[in-house]
């Protein structure tokens, strides 16, 4: 987003552009001490918002959220330069534990379940950040069965072996059980059917609104990504090429083109494509 | 017949001390998926610690100072604090720095904590062979002896009472727990667990800090029965094929796998024994874990590798 933008924090303004929940801001990530990834990546999330993160393989989306919910160390990566703000507060320094406990929790990609526990006790690991409330959590228990029926009907069969669609479910619903202000949601579409991932994406909208949980979306489909989110930015070789409003980017030409498939009539062949690509680099 | 069922409880009760040991490697490959080469180690400097200070040994010096020795129940305290502080120093010093590291790498780092406990155990306490008196009956029951003419050792029974609370206890801990569940999601999956606020941190200690614990029960009650000295460390030897046969993610399987090696070993012994020469003993139980490893490698209980097609 634009940077120069003053921020007024004024109570009279703030109805009109809430601080955002959390803020990137030019964060640069290296692996290993030697891959540069992420090359300078800026985004905001507005307070009770859902905005899309969206990019080809390997742009940098994965890399993003993780180094927002503070799982790149375990990976061997590491946030080099920039900062990032969540409420307010520079969280680059905390544990992934504090920062569940601070509201900000990541569902990683390729759903990530424990196998080998049900998928009560996956909901109720979930709860772990929260200690000994037992009467909240189970409460909480029959509030994810809410928005995940399904998931009622399988609690106790072990999590290996439900669906990838239950398996979804069940990884948002562990989320849920840390009573999160912002979830940072990898792919939830990744392997799914469509019906499925209409019906996941349709679950975190009732979530965003009637949970008032913030939602950052690292999706490959875009197409689905920009009907849900209200903002989405684009990367490409980790940095951030494109920003808008969902509705402007998805009638934009160069995202119709590249990543919602053809822009209407005349179809290029795939070596046009290619060519046009290496010509037409995106320039933001 | 009756020289049957005396083997039979034999083996059985023999089998019990092996699940001992093998639980210890059992808590910590579940939670952290590494193989513990020190497990061996940490029973013997356990039952060292805790003899050192029975008897009032002054550390360093090896000379025993009765002024200094302390009553049973404040020493075992305080052996379970050392063991605790132990699991802080090597999640420290360790495992914090071998984070998402190969499996083998790990392993090879307990492999040299082996060797380091192992060391320190003798420079602190010494190196002769102790006597653990922790007032632990000895001797055959007499009741069993004199109505049924069964010769049962006492302090095998006391170990399989005590295995029996173990298990209990660790079963409920790991099932209804807060954080026993946190340890299996541990067990399961590093990243999610990370990724749900669980600190692998903590978890690493209090894993290794039961398993110090079960280390130490493991040491008093081998200690007990043949003496405090280098070659406790050996046990741990015996708890691998206990670990082949029972799976090594599965507390019920190392209790059961101790039972079979323990009663097989015996029953071998004594009926195919006299034929091939006997010493059947001695290699019995990693005959049994190899054709296991053959047929179903993840042993009776173990984790089946969830494949979902």
């Amino acid at each position: 987003m634009d940077q120069s933008v003053e921020k007024t924090e004024t109570s009279e303004v703030a109805a009109e552009t809430p601080p955002p929940i959390l803020s990137v801001n030019n964060i640069e990530v290296i692996y290993n001490h030697v891959i540069l990834v992420l090359k300078g990546v800026s985004l905001d999330v507005p307070k009770g918002g859902i905005v899309a993160l969206l990019g080809a393989n390997g742009a940098g989306k994965t890399t993003t959220l993780k180094a927002i919910s503070n799982l790149l160390n375990a990976e061997r990566g590491e946030v080099t330069k920039g900062s990032i703000n969540f409420e307010g507060a520079e969280v680059h320094a905390l544990s992934p534990n504090d920062l569940v406990k601070r509201g900000c929790i990541q569902v990683m990609e390729g759903r990530h379940c424990f196998e080998h526990l049900t998928v009560e006790e996956n909901l109720l690991t979930g709860a772990y950040t929260r200690g000994s409330d037992r009467k909240g959590v189970r409460s909480d228990i029959e509030m994810v069965y809410g928005y995940f029926p399904r998931l009622k009907e399988r609690r106790t069969s072990l999590a290996g072996y439900i669906s990838g669609g239950e398996q979804q479910m069940c990884a948002i619903g562990r989320a849920l059980m840390s009573r999160p202000k912002m979830m940072l949601l990898d792919e939830p579409s990744m392997g799914l059917a469509p019906q499925l991932v209409e019906e996941i994406f349709e679950i975190t909208k009732r979530l965003n609104e009637e949970q008032g949980v913030s939602v950052l979306l690292a999706e490959q489909n875009v197409n689905m990504a920009l009907r849900y989110a209200q903002f989405g930015y684009i990367l490409e070789n980790g940095r951030v090429v494109l920003d808008g409003e969902a509705a402007t980017l998805r009638e934009n030409e160069d995202v119709k083109e590249f990543y919602l498939g053809g822009s209407g009539g005349n179809r290029k062949s795939f070596r046009d494509v290619k060519h046009y690509k290496r010509r037409k680099r995106w320039l933001a | 017949m009756m020289f049957f069922l005396e083997a039979t409880i034999a083996g059985l009760l023999a089998g019990v001390m092996y699940s001992l040991v093998a639980l210890g490697f059992v808590l910590i490959f579940k939670a952290s998926g590494v193989f513990n080469f020190a497990q061996g180690v940490m029973a013997l400097f356990a039952a060292l610690t805790l003899v050192g200070l029975l008897q009032g040994t002054v550390p360093f010096v090896h000379t025993n100072n009765p002024d200094w020795a302390l009553p049973a129940w404040l020493a075992i305290i305080i052996t379970i604090l050392v063991m605790i502080l132990l699991a802080v120093l090597i999640e420290r010093l360790i495992l914090r720095h071998l984070v998402n590291q190969e499996h083998i790498i790990l392993f090879m780092a307990t492999l040299g904590l082996a060797y380091v406990l192992e060391g320190a155990g003798d420079l602190i306490w010494g190196s002769d062979v102790k006597v653990l008196d922790l007032g632990l009956p000895q001797g055959a029951n007499d009741w069993l002896l004199d109505n049924y003419d069964l010769y049962v050792e006492k302090i095998e029974m006391v170990a399989a009472v005590t295995a029996v609370l173990l298990v209990t206890v660790l079963a409920i801990f790991f099932h209804k727990t807060r954080i026993g569940r946190a340890l299996r999601a541990v067990a399961d999956d590093h990243q999610a667990a990370l990724s749900v606020g669980i600190s692998l941190r903590t978890i690493w200690v209090i894993v290794w800090s039961v398993s110090g614990i079960v280390a130490l029960v493991a040491g008093v009650m081998w200690g007990a029965k043949s003496g405090i000295q280098f070659s406790l460390s050996l046990i741990a030897l015996k708890a691998l094929p206990v670990l082949m046969l029972g799976g090594f993610t599965s507390i019920p399987g190392a209790i059961i796998g101790g039972l079979i090696i323990g009663v097989g070993e015996k029953w071998a012994e004594i009926y195919a024994g006299p034929y091939i020469g006997g010493a059947i003993e001695n290699w019995f139980a990693y005959m049994l874990a190899l054709i296991f490893l053959l047929f179903r490698p993840q042993g009776l209980f173990g984790e089946k590798i969830i494949e979902r097609v």
